[in-house]
């Protein structure tokens, strides 16, 4: 076959797709779309099945026998986990305008741009290995087709003369018009997402056009292909899963790779995500999806045994699909099969190199170009066709990348395995979006962390050993280990052995990736923006579904509301809700307008209490459209929300404090009138004590005054001592008043000093000396030689011990008057104590002859000499001195009273 | 002073010993015959079996208020015409009222002139 021929078909194919591309970008830019449909988006799915699948699955059934199954397997397997995870990673990505995997993983986790690098880079080196299996597989079936039988095509001198290099020109051209004919601001491609679900039917029918061929052409049917198939031993070992030398273990870290494959792979979330018209289309792809897969792989096994028993070695297994009809001669339906293998090479290309130039553009270049722009070189970025060209760029850098790869490694590996290198590196990204989706408390440094490990770990055991393999670096390390330890050998870490290599790397650097993620994002703190947008995406129904934030704003027109109401409701409770409405909102409801979203909600509501939450949404959803709503507004809504608890919180704060304000305020209030009521009963207290002596002073003097001459001389003196005693008691209760006053401002003792109790005592007792002589009162005072050290002020201490005396001089016996003063010391405090042999004080009494103005009588006497003042002064002196006072007495055997003073912490003096 | 052929009786009810010396001097010195309490009990306890013409009592005392001797003794039949002047140095309008409605006739605020509580108490002997 003439390579002019296989380039005229291609080159008519690619016009083909152009023109299906063009026509539905026509079409949705009058607003009708074709892609809108779940089973467009179910086939634009099968762009995860590529060259490799199509040339790759019969080799490597050739090989490996059934092994081939795992990587299709995961997505229909695991179909249900996968639903749930797409829905919320769509639903989230929807109200984030999330562009590509990176830009998702990086919104997760605070918007970070190192992730976006991190991301970036990861599925850069990660996936251009597999667009270059791509490009080798198109190069490899042109060759098959021009040089069948021919022998091997002749290596190329140049480039020039290299077909995969013209093919990853044709490649960058035709992804370069696709992916960026129009910047997009949700990153949607119509025309590119229709020319792949048309690729995806041009790959099963061709594929399958070459397996009837082969069962029923070559063979007759399956039963005749199959009974052949066993009776040859190498044909016969392809058919049992022991041949594949794949365990149970290899099994489902395959199913497991996939199906993070199907989601994460950079092209896989560009189709299912990025270019998805609506969530209601997952579901029906749930079942179209691994149904195409299972028709696409039904006659694999037929080709690869025909294959087997048809050629002998000299033919690559990769190339049954083109040589088996080249054997029998069917060179139309080889060239068609090549055309089949070449569509499911364009689309896996072009769109991979769409979702990694969106990626490369938007997180590597453009970031830098900002930096650049902010040191000066504006010209640089300057609108959308610069951010065009940018991509384009970035297109053409991926593809050569590929182009080089596959120069230098791609040739030592087959398809197969080089697709699930890529799906290792892929499925790198699985614990941070998986944890992103569902675990709150995952933090940027964790996801940071977590990538990093696991991408070295999969560097270290897939593409280097296979780089060294090639010969580019040294291959010492592949069979000694690392540093010569054999515990680092990338085909056996830590000396695990016995399993395939990708199941190897899989399981090693998935284990270290989660953990890392897993244990740094526990012991790091996340930022404000990293919990908010975590909230976001752990519980992105709840920002959906509109019951805690009315976040969708959603607008309907109010005559359809009402008749939705009258319709489940009936028309007598529509009106009164709706009249409800208007009184309560003071709005007036016309027909003809737009209901604004807080009234959606209401009628929402209203509707859930007659048929249920869930099925008002789907009503409500029916006559409502939903305003997208932006990042920036999701963001500021929160922001307005978290405010505005902010500050009703620090509303409550003020409003406590205000309330305890008041109730301090009112407490100083009772305690003022309180202190009001005490000072005028004081004064009126002292009032009529000072009356008293003035009423007698007063009056004895006008009689002597008066009758001077005819009073006896017993009696002018008895009268004249009497207005000399109530002079003394007038000018004591002033002192005493004072005295209390100043008591009273309770300011400190002035003038403290370090004393001797003995002393004081001593000095107080030879003051009442005379009077003790006078009435013939006996005085003891023991001990008379301790060393009793106080701090405080003399004067005061004095008048303490003296009120004492005096009192106990006034209460004693009046025959046979004791007083007995003892002193001692105990821990840290000395004790006084005065005790004298009078009538003693009842029990009742005992805390009352503190206070102001309380004096105790004797029946016989009415009034005791006295302010009722001295006991009051007494006490709140010792208490200056930090002291107190007690009393103790039983009636009839007089009373003691004990001071408590503390003890000086200066050094002791040794004055007595 | 004689009046109506027997001596006038006058009870001193005050907690202040000098204050008692000295209403006692000024009494007998105009010819009463006097009797002294030192408080409300005393008082009371004196009148069961005196009856005196004026009872000159005090506020303030230890115990029993005046007032309270005040409404007792009025309590008492044989008391009936018994005067009683407080003799208080409690000198509001309030405590005037008081003093009114436990049933006094008159009220002086300490310290008194002596002139003024004689003629007072010899106003009441002449005219009841």
């Amino acid at each position: 076959m003439s390579l002019s021929l296989v380039i005229g078909c291609s080159l008519a194919y690619i016009s083909l797709l152009f023109l299906i591309a063009w026509w539905v970008d026509k079409r949705a830019e009058r607003g009708v779309s074709v892609v809108n449909n779940p089973y467009v988006y179910a086939l634009s799915l099968a762009v995860y099945c590529t060259a490799w699948t199509f040339f790759g699955s019969v080799g490597r059934a050739t090989t490996g026998g059934l092994s081939f199954l795992g990587v299709y397997l995961g997505p229909t397997l695991l179909a249900p986990l996968w639903y749930m995870m797409l829905r919320k990673i769509i639903l989230i990505s929807k109200n984030q305008r999330i562009t590509s995997i990176a830009d998702f993983i990086s919104s997760r986790y605070g918007k970070s741009t190192t992730l976006g690098v991190i991301v970036t880079l990861i599925a850069v080196l990660g996936i251009v290995p597999y667009i270059s299996i791509q490009l080798k597989a198109v190069t490899f079936g042109i060759n098959t087709l021009t040089h069948f039988k021919s022998g091997a095509a002749p290596a190329p001198t140049s480039f020039w003369l290299d077909s995969g290099f013209w093919v990853t020109v044709a490649m960058a051209s035709f992804t370069g018009v696709f992916g960026t004919r129009k910047l997009d601001p949700n990153e949607r491609h119509e025309g590119l997402v229709a020319a792949v679900a048309f690729e995806s039917i041009v790959k099963l029918i061709t594929f399958s056009a070459v397996g009837l061929f082969v069962t029923f052409g070559i063979y007759n049917g399956f039963g005749d292909l199959f009974t052949q198939a066993t009776l040859r031993e190498d044909t016969a070992k392809m058919l049992t899963f022991e041949s594949s030398g794949i365990t149970p273990f290899s099994w489902n870290v395959l199913v497991m790779l996939s199906l993070f494959a199907i989601i994460l792979l950079p092209r896989q979330f560009h189709i299912s995500v990025v270019e998805n018209t609506s969530p209601r289309h997952i579901p029906k792809a749930m079942w179209v999806f691994p149904l195409y897969l299972l028709l696409i792989n039904i006659f694999v096994l037929p080709i690869a045994l025909a294959g087997k028993m048809i050629f002998d070695a000299g033919i690559h297994p990769d190339t049954y699909v083109l040589s088996l009809p080249l054997e029998k001669g069917a060179a139309w339906l080889a060239l068609a099969a090549f055309i089949g293998g070449f569509s499911a090479a364009t689309s896996m290309i072009v769109v991979e190199a769409t979702a990694l130039s969106i990626m490369f553009s938007n997180h590597i270049l453009v970031p830098l170009l900002i930096r650049m722009r902010s040191i000066g070189r504006n010209h640089l970025v300057n609108g959308a066709a610069r951010l065009l060209d940018i991509r384009r760029i970035s297109i053409l850098l991926m593809l050569f990348l590929a182009y080089l790869y596959q120069k230098s490694v791609g040739s030592t590996y087959d398809l197969v395995s080089v697709g699930l290198i890529s799906f290792t590196a892929a499925a790198q990204l699985a614990p941070v979006v998986i944890g992103g989706l569902y675990w709150k408390r995952a933090t940027h440094q964790g996801a940071v962390a977590g990538l990093i490990v696991g991408f070295i770990v999969w560097a270290f055991c897939l593409p280097l050993p296979s780089m060294a393999q090639a010969g580019i670096i040294s291959n010492s390390f592949v069979n000694e280990g690392l540093f010569h330890i054999s515990f680092l050998k990338p085909y056996a870490l830590f000396g695990v052995t016995g399993i395939d290599p990708i199941t190897h790397a899989a399981f090693w650097s998935l284990l270290f990736n989660a953990w890392t993620y897993a244990i740094v994002s526990v012991n790091t703190q996340p930022t404000m923006l990293s919990l908010t947008q975590a909230d976001l995406f752990v519980n992105i129904h709840k920002y959906i579904s509109g019951h805690e934030y009315d976040i969708l704003k959603r607008e309907a027109k109010i005559g359809d509301l009402k008749a939705v109401l009258n319709r489940y409701l009936g028309e007598t409770r529509t009106l009164a809700l709706l009249s409800d409405y208007q009184v309560y909102n003071k709005v007036v409801l016309d027909d003809h307008q737009t209901a604004q979203a807080d009234l959606v909600s209401f009628v929402e509501t209203s509707l859930a209490g007659a048929i249920g939450a869930a099925s008002a949404r789907v009503v409500i959803d029916s006559v409502a459209k939903e305003d997208p709503i932006s990042l920036d507004e999701v963001m500021r809504i929160l922001d307005q929300t978290r405010e505005a608890v902010q500050h009703s919180r620090i509303m409550e704060e003020k409003n406590e404090e205000l309330k305890t304000l008041t109730l301090q305020l009112t407490e100083a209030n009772v305690q003022l009138k309180q202190l009001d009521r005490l000072k005028a009963d004081f004064i009126t207290t002292v009032t009529h004590e000072l009356r008293t002596p003035v009423t007698s002073i007063k009056a004895l003097s006008k009689i002597i005054l008066d009758d001077y001459a005819r009073l006896d001389e017993e009696r002018r003196t008895a009268y004249l001592q009497i207005i000399v005693n109530e002079s003394d008691r007038i000018s004591r209760l002033i002192n005493q008043v004072l005295d209390i006053e100043k008591l009273r401002s309770e300011e400190p003792v002035q003038q403290m000093e370090q004393l001797e109790l003995t002393e004081i005592v001593l000095h107080a007792v030879d003051g009442v000396q005379q009077l003790l002589t006078e009435r013939n009162i006996k005085c003891t005072i023991t001990p008379t030689n301790l060393s009793l050290p106080v701090n405080g002020n003399r004067d005061k201490l004095i008048q303490v011990v003296v009120n004492l005396l005096s009192n106990a001089l006034k209460f004693c016996n009046q025959q046979e008057g004791r007083i007995d003063i003892h002193l001692k010391q105990k821990d840290r405090f000395v004790f006084l104590g005065i005790r004298d042999n009078g009538p003693g004080i009842p029990a009742q009494a005992r805390q009352l002859i503190f206070e102001q103005f309380t004096q105790l009588h004797s029946k016989e006497q009415g009034k005791p000499h006295g302010t009722g003042l001295g006991l009051y002064i007494t006490k709140k002196i010792v208490e200056q001195h930090h002291g107190s006072i007690r009393v103790e007495s039983e009636p009839g055997h007089g009373a003691l009273f004990e001071i408590i003073l503390p003890l000086s912490n200066d050094e002791p003096l040794d004055r007595v | 002073m004689q009046i109506s052929g027997h001596s006038a009786k006058i009870l001193v009810v005050d907690d202040e010993p000098n204050i008692v010396i000295a209403l006692e001097y000024l009494l007998q010195r105009e010819g009463y015959e006097v009797q002294k309490a030192y408080n409300g009990q005393q008082a009371l306890d004196c009148m069961e079996n005196w009856t005196p013409d004026i009872v000159v009592l005090d506020v303030m005392m230890p115990g029993m208020n005046g007032f309270e001797v005040a409404r007792r003794l009025r309590e008492i039949p044989a008391l009936e015409l018994t005067k009683i002047i407080f003799l208080t140095a409690k000198g509001t309008q309030r405590d005037k009222e008081s003093g009114y409605a436990s049933g006094a006739e008159y009220y002086m605020i300490k310290p008194f002139d002596n002139d003024v509580f004689i003629s007072t108490v010899n106003e009441i002997m002449a005219y009841g």
